[in-house]
């Protein structure tokens, strides 16, 4: 009975993971809702300035701090500018220099990280020492240092943001190469002879990648706060331009006698973030990560 | 005495719903009725049904299965269609289940004894006062030595036999009337296996409780079990008594599966069985076995064979089971090693040692050694062209850690590997000359861990390719089409991902990418553990092919000693990383003179009616070896004296290259050898 030249089943095409993974996500609720608020987010930065209802600089002495009519539907501001149009318009700069960021820290911290799970030894100990150290600053603190050395505006506060987000990544990616590195097929790798270079592209990247996504999506919403909150203090985007950071700064000396130039970019901001939160959730998911492994920085 | 009916599985088919929506039967018309003092024992490979049939009998069912026809009946009780509350009751109380690895289940910050109090409060039965006399009553029942000692330890305290006896215990204080045992020696060493195996038979006999034994090996059911159902296909296809059914079954699927088994007593390769079973929901009209049975007819695809009793007593599940008989159980005995002749030595492992143990800082500016005693010490092997030399022991004895340092993953601490003649093999692969990587090729246990899941085949392949011959184009496919050829898979198979493929198709990957290169050692770390019978039997023979097809060089790894003896030419026994016995597998096999190798010998499970293994060794744990003198000392049942503990053993010569390393005088070694015993009646042998 030597067995012949086995005739395999008949397997339907391939799916391709990314459709495969899509669908898995808009099965469950959390994927639903997370990508509609995200992708709503991103289509209105995108068009706003093209039907936004009135222009976000005008200026009407008529109505200061008015409540809402049907004329401003969510009312104005102290200087009588319209509510509505700089909520939509208000998230433009934090998701421009988020969403470029945010590729810029994976990508260096992944790498990093990537090539210090791989490497090991004495380079790995005494990086991942500086790495703890660094997360142990408090976060504004670090941000803050940097502006004032570095000075404010969008050229300054990507890198800032890129890097300094980058480092917990780091630590993600490390963590996630180590798993990976103990297995049988690194080790054939190795045993191989293949270089390091060709095992990270080979045997690492396409298993790390998992990991890296959902983690850039964690990054992106603390990124968004991180911005918001530059904004708030003062170091981010400078008037006129609407953001919301700086209209829930300009409006709480206000929030006594009129609380609605506050609410609309604060419920803004958080369906932005709670979105990103629920996609990398239902990511998580259908990728088959174990979220609860992932340290949160 | 047998009793009545306690349970009593009827027409029961279980499914779930495919991805179109359909429900495919993983059971399919299970009729199986246990009495009470009665030991079944459910044997089938992997995907069979036999874990979801267990599972069935106490009232569970996986996530995503359904009933769909029949019941499960406990003492007359449909437990599937049950209120959870009273389920709950008879779970603890009446059926307990113990499954693979329950030993490493036992809660980690639990003492013992606190862990089957525990238990004991829970089922209600004894009262608080008597926990402690009970518990050491309990462990006395498992055969724990000393119980109050191993009462007061934690788990992880135990070794993986003490632990499983525990859980053994566990399922024991709720004095159940039924238990169920799924796969519960899988994964422990043949050492620790037989005595658990001892213990449950004894249980098995003395409490007179209905017991199922589900298992992938028949060699452990032989050992526990009157009565044996086999399942093919979520089907029961056979059911009889032991004896029958291991000698003489009278269903083609179960007499190619005993053939398929690789033996102790021969050192012919077994046989393969051709085609691997329907997926659920692939079975047609006809006998689920019909596309790899030898003996079918038109008849046995039109319609399906029903479970018919049998005249000799037993029931089997198919139309000609008389004509059955023509097929083998046996193989002919075609030799698996080369048995000639070998050309000069490839490698040679000269006082090989190597360490674990990190040097700490302190170490390294003070510039001083590692501390510790070394995994692998004192390791002489010649390895020649052409040959197969087997490396057996038990887990943790170092196979795989001397597979590595040939590879180059783990540097030596001492001694030397020399290779071809062209001196010392550089310890690192980073080391090594680019021909010295080609010709050395390593191939793991488990495929799935070590073929990549992202890759496809035609990748994976390519990787070897690329790098040692710099293929691309046309011509990488072209090779790697005839290196699927060669492993008898075909170029369909390059795009598909690994999770696409069977277990035994996988490894068939991870062969072909180590050929791909065209290695002259072929390095096999346990290569068919992670397989079925069946499947072994073809990846075994695949293996003796290709080398006699190139003259490849193998060193094999198994702590399987049946299989080992299978492919090899010559075998190496070790224990704790150091050399106990080596010279040609015949004169091993056929006279095993070190203890070690005796007491290995002595517990191996055969698929034999009424075979029973000889223990000897305690049943210890072992953590680290031993500083100094032999490395069996701690379980030696043949110990010479203080010598033992204190000088290595001298090498001693036993003709034709049969080296054993032992104080104890060769005469003597070989005078005693291993009388197995074939008889079912009495309290296991302890020497
Ligand atoms: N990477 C490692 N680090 C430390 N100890 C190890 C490592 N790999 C194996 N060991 C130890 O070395 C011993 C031998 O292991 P191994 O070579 O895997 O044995 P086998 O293959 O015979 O089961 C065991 O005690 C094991 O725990
Ligand atoms: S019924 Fe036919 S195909 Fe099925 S096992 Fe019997 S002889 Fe073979
Ligand atoms: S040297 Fe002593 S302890 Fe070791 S195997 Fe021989 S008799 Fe047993
Ligand atoms: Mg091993």
């Amino acid at each position: 009975m030597r067995a012949g030249p086995t005739t395999p089943d008949a397997i339907p095409a391939r799916p391709s993971r990314l459709v495969a993974v899509i669908r898995e996500m808009l099965s469950r609720p959390s994927g639903c809702i997370g990508l509609f608020l995200v992708v709503a987010h991103v289509i209105l930065a995108l068009l706003s300035p093209y039907f936004a209802p009135f222009d976000f600089k005008a200026m009407n002495a008529n109505a200061i701090l008015a409540p809402p009519d049907t004329t401003h539907w969510l009312g104005t501001d102290q200087l009588g500018r319209d509510i509505l149009t700089r909520t939509i318009m208000g998230g433009r700069q934090a998701i421009l220099v988020t969403a470029i960021a945010t590729p810029l820290a994976v990508a260096w911290g992944g790498l990093l990280g990537i090539y210090l799970g791989l490497a090991g030894g004495r380079l790995d100990d005494i990086l991942m020492r500086v790495v703890d150290a660094f997360l142990a600053l408090p976060w504004i603190l670090k941000m803050l240092l940097m502006i004032v050395t570095f000075g404010t505006g969008v050229g300054v506060l990507i890198p800032t943001l890129a890097f300094f987000y980058g480092i917990p990544v780091i630590r993600i990616a490390r963590a996630a190469t180590q798993n990976i590195v103990a297995r049988d097929f690194v080790l054939a790798a190795r045993a191989r002879g293949h270089s390091r270079v060709s095992i990270m592209r080979r045997e690492l990247f396409g298993n790390v990648l998992d990991a890296l996504m959902v983690e850039g999506a964690m990054r992106w919403s603390w990124m968004l706060l991180a911005f918001t909150s530059l904004s708030f203090l003062g170091f981010g985007v400078s008037p006129p331009t609407p953001d919301w950071g700086l209209m829930i700064a300009d409006s709480r000396n206000f929030m006594a006698i009129a609380p609605w130039p506050a609410f609309a970019p604060v419920i803004a901001l958080s369906s932005l973030i709670i979105g990103i939160n629920l996609t990398a959730d239902a990511l998580a998911k259908a990728l088959g990560i174990d979220r609860a492994q992932a340290a949160v920085h | 005495m047998t009793g009545d009916v306690l349970i009593d599985v009827q027409n029961l088919s279980i499914g779930f719903k495919g991805r179109s929506g359909k429900l495919l039967p993983v059971l399919r018309n299970i009729d199986l009725g246990v009495r009470r003092g009665e030991t079944v024992g459910i044997v089938g490979e992997s995907g069979s049904g036999k874990s979801t049939l267990a599972l069935a009998m106490m009232g569970y069912l996986k996530h995503g299965l359904r009933v769909i026809s029949g019941q499960s009946l406990f003492g007359g009780n449909d437990l599937l269609a049950m209120p959870a509350r009273e389920l709950q009751r008879i779970r603890g109380g009446k059926i307990a289940l113990i499954p693979q690895n329950s030993g490493q289940s036992l809660s980690p910050n639990l003492r013992v004894g606190a862990q089957l109090a525990e238990s004991l409060a829970l089922h209600g039965k004894v009262a608080p006062s008597a926990f402690p006399q009970r518990v050491t009553e309990l462990l006395q029942q498992v055969r724990l030595p000393d119980p109050a000692a191993i009462a007061s330890r934690y788990p992880h305290e135990l070794s993986g036999g003490q632990q499983q006896r525990v859980a053994i215990a566990m399922a024991l204080a709720g004095d159940p009337e039924a238990l169920l045992l799924d796969e519960p020696t899988t994964g422990l060493d043949v050492t620790t296996q037989a005595h658990i195996l001892e213990l449950l038979s004894d249980i098995a006999a003395r409490y007179s409780k209905a017991m199922v034994y589900v298992s992938h090996d028949l060699g452990a059911i032989a050992r526990v079990c009157s009565r044996v159902v086999v399942m093919y296909a979520g089907e029961i296809i056979l059911d009889g008594g032991a004896a029958t059914v291991l000698t003489n079954p009278g269903h083609p699927y179960a007499r190619g599966l005993l053939a398929s088994i690789p033996r102790l007593a021969n050192p012919s390769l077994p046989l393969a069985l051709e085609g691997r079973p329907p997926p659920p929901g692939g079975v047609g009209p006809g006998c689920s076995f019909v596309e790899r049975c030898a003996i079918a007819e038109a008849a046995c695809r039109a319609e399906r064979p029903g479970l018919q009793p049998l005249l000799a007593g037993g029931r089997v599940r198919c139309r000609l089971p008389e004509r059955a008989g023509s097929i083998p159980t046996r193989r002919d005995g075609k030799p698996g090693s080369a048995s000639g002749s070998f050309g000069e030595p490839l490698v040679r492992l000269s006082n090989l040692a190597i360490s674990y143990a990190r040097q700490s800082l302190v170490d390294q500016l003070l510039g001083r050694k590692p501390q510790g005693v070394p995994t692998v010490d004192r390791v002489d092997i010649d390895i020649r062209q052409g040959e197969v030399v087997g490396l057996v022991g038990e887990s943790g004895s170092g196979k795989s850690t001397i597979l590595k340092a040939i590879a180059g993953l783990v540097a030596p601490a001492g001694g030397e590997i020399t290779y071809d003649r062209s001196g010392a093999l550089p310890a690192t692969v980073e080391h090594r000359r680019p021909e010295q990587l080609r010709d050395i090729q390593l191939i793991f246990q488990n495929p799935d861990e070590s073929l990549n899941p992202r890759h496809t085949i035609e990748q994976i392949l390519a990787q070897p390719l690329q790098l040692y011959f710099g293929l691309s184009g046309d011509a990488l496919r072209e090779r790697s089409i005839g290196i699927l050829e060669r492993v008898r898979l075909g170029a369909h198979y390059l795009d598909r991902l690994p999770s696409q493929l069977s277990g035994g198709e996988k490894q068939r990957v991870a062969i072909a990418r180590a050929f791909a290169a065209e290695p002259k050692l072929v390095l096999c770390d346990e290569v068919t553990s992670a397989l079925d019978v069946s499947v072994q039997a073809a990846v075994l023979d695949l293996l003796d092919q290709l080398r006699r097809d190139s003259g490849t060089t193998y060193i094999f790894v198994s702590h399987d000693l049946a299989v080992v003896r299978a492919l090899s030419d010559r075998v190496a026994v070790l224990y704790q990383g150091r050399l106990c016995e080596i010279g040609p597998a015949a004169a091993v096999y056929s006279r095993p003179c070190h203890p070690y190798t005796e007491a290995l010998m002595g517990a191996v499970l055969e698929p034999e009616p009424g075979a029973r293994p000889v223990l000897m060794a305690e049943d210890i744990m072992e953590l680290s070896p031993p500083p100094k003198g032999c490395p069996f000392q701690r379980r030696c049942h043949r110990k010479v004296g203080p010598i033992c503990e204190s000088t290595t053993p001298p090498q001693q010569d036993a003709g034709a290259g049969h080296v054993i390393h032992c104080h104890m005088p060769i005469e003597d070694l070989a005078s005693a050898q291993i009388v197995r015993t074939w008889d079912n009646a009495g309290p296991p042998h302890v020497q």
